[in-house]
């Protein structure tokens, strides 16, 4: 196998091996691997009790709660209508398709902050749509899943679209020709199909909710121990000269963020082997 | 490819037509509307209704108002930096985003899933974090700080600093939107043009370059909407110096904590036109990708 591989390399007749990986090297080295080792190397350089007491500080836990919590909420969200508006977009036809499938795009391509300012407004107590609810959404943790789920829906939109589109209308026949009513098929038959998809795109809503900075910092009203969020928490210590406190918990939402990259690429790894098997 | 005798897609279909009605293949009518319907209502609630207030209130005190707020030259400082930011950041992303791409799908080599990995890095990391690893490098107390002084040198808190950030911050995009494409389009094109004669350069421009180009404007547009919009980052990094290194997200923030709200909005329509263009321009790369 890795013999094959290498062979493979060198009878290529493709040029610009060495040109555009020495680049790629050098270029990820310079914007993305020196600048981030420095997290690394400055949080071995303190000592363990300081690290373990920054990080610790009840107003830091409060603030993994929050953003964890109001995260995972907003991603389950996005992953019930997430999921309903890609199957309304491939399997349905309705006046003004086009424009709703485009408008999804807009938290990519909104900035944070416009998004941030907007929502608030909306959301307040005599905003819009805050003055007809009878308790506060912004400045809550509410506030915060708004301002979340608004910058992770087209994630899980655009992961799970594709898989449904793929989906043959052969496998949908074999099953309502074997007796299946439109539930069973969509539970047994599409459903497992779109599974993998779905935990993608949650996971992707996720890991960008967790360090979501721009459109939380307007809504949330940043209260400590209430609705402050961890990236908060590390600008408040910048700004206070703080370097190594703000080191010590980028590390924590640094740790964090990993391990569910990790767990992404297991699941495209797994999923992309599913289909290239067939 | 080749299918057994006997498994044609038509047969089972014509034979079945008269039973095929009370086969569920489709939900019922109740069922579909009432998904349309929650679908249309969850993104009026979730993006039409904040897209529209942003125009709403950016007009709200007429368009004297609106004109001044953004041509007041703070405004206009913001607008112009944010653009040079723009110009600077997405042509070098670009470039690393073809290389990267090319030597991951034109060759095998041990480690490249490691490599994408790393590409992806940056997405993973909170804006709020990618500017402070910067302080951490070129800041007062930072790795170069002392040596960035000596040599009256200005990263952090200046042009240099935003500029860096933003670079780290939109790193993958146009990676990301170029290395699926060429992964399906394979080398064979490639092959033919070399072995023909031609160069390397000569193959890249005349063979590649066509195939990939929608992708490559799409992987640009995505990557210019976010280093335009980008503010954790560049919040942590600027400064907030006020007509010198304020973007324009960082300007709208200012207007708003100063309860300039008319003029914060005004900003804001701005970037929403950016943000409308860029979905449009999406929608048009995707039509013309189809139509290849």
């Amino acid at each position: 196998m890795q013999l094959a591989l290498k062979k493979r390399k060198k009878n290529t007749i493709i040029p610009g091996f060495s040109l555009t990986l020495g680049y790629t090297m050098i270029y990820l080295s310079i914007i993305v691997l020196l600048p981030l080792s420095m997290i690394f190397f400055n949080t071995i350089s303190m000592s363990w009790s300081e690290f373990y007491e920054t990080v610790t500080h009840p107003r830091a836990v409060a603030s993994y709660k929050v953003t964890i919590g109001t995260s995972f909420v907003a991603g389950l969200i996005n992953v019930v209508f997430g999921t309903i508006i890609a199957w309304v977009l491939i399997r349905y036809e309705f006046p003004g398709k086009r424009i709703v499938d485009g408008l999804v795009d807009l938290p990519f391509a909104l900035p944070t902050a416009v998004a941030g300012i907007a929502l608030t407004t909306l959301y307040s107590p005599n905003g819009w749509i805050g003055q007809f609810f009878d308790f506060k959404i912004a400045f809550t943790p509410l506030g915060i899943i708004i301002a979340l789920t608004f910058i992770g829906l087209p994630f899980v939109v655009r992961t799970v679209q594709p898989v449904l589109q793929n989906i043959g209308g052969e496998v949908e026949e074999a099953s309502a020709s074997l007796g299946a009513n439109r539930l069973q098929t969509f539970l047994k038959v599409i459903f497992p199909e779109i599974f993998p998809a779905i935990i993608t795109g949650f996971s992707l809503a996720f890991a960008r909710a967790l360090g979501e900075y721009g459109s939380v910092v307007f809504i949330a009203g940043n209260m400590p121990m209430k609705t402050e969020i961890t990236p908060l928490i590390i600008m408040t210590k910048l700004e206070q000269y703080d370097y190594a406190g703000a080191t010590a918990i980028a590390t924590v939402m640094l740790v964090t963020s990993f391990l569910f990259i990790f767990v992404i690429n297991m699941i495209q790894w797994y999923t992309n082997r599913k289909f290239n098997h067939i | 490819m080749v299918k057994p005798i006997g498994v044609g897609q038509e047969a089972p279909i014509t034979i079945n037509r008269s039973s095929a009605k009370s086969y569920a293949l489709e939900e019922s009518a109740i069922v579909k509307w009432s998904l349309i319907t929650i679908s249309l209502l969850f993104l009026a609630l979730f993006l039409i209704l904040p897209l529209v207030s942003i125009f709403i209130t950016a007009f709200e005190k007429g368009w004297e108002t609106y004109i001044a707020s953004i041509t007041h030259p703070d405004a206009l400082s913001a607008i112009k930096l944010t653009l040079i930011v723009a110009v600077i950041v997405v042509p070098l992303n670009a470039i690393f985003g073809v290389a990267a791409a090319w030597v991951i799908t034109k060759f095998s080599f041990r480690g490249k899933n490691f490599l994408l990995t790393l590409i992806d890095l940056p997405f993973a990391v909170s804006p709020v974090i990618a500017g402070l690893i910067f302080i951490l490098l070129f800041g007062a107390q930072g790795l170069f700080g002392e040596w960035l002084f000596q040599n009256d040198i200005k990263i952090v808190f200046a042009l240099p600093g935003i500029v860096i950030a933003t670079l780290f911050i939109t790193f993958p995009f146009v990676a990301r939107e170029l290395i699926p494409l060429m992964q399906m389009q394979g080398v064979t094109e490639e092959e033919a043009s070399l072995s023909l004669g031609a160069s390397g350069l000569k193959t890249f421009f005349l063979v590649t370059l066509p195939n990939i180009k929608w992708g490559l404007l799409y992987g640009i547009i995505l990557c210019n909407a976010r280093a335009i919009g980008e503010f954790g980052a560049v919040s942590v990094v600027s400064g907030h110096i006020r007509g010198m290194t304020n973007t324009m997200p960082l300007h709208i923030e200012i207007l708003y904590n100063e309860y300039q709200f008319t003029a914060a909005f005004a900003v804001a329509s701005l970037m929403s036109v950016i943000a409308i263009i860029t979905i449009i321009i999406k929608n048009i790369i995707e039509w013309k990708a189809k139509e290849v």
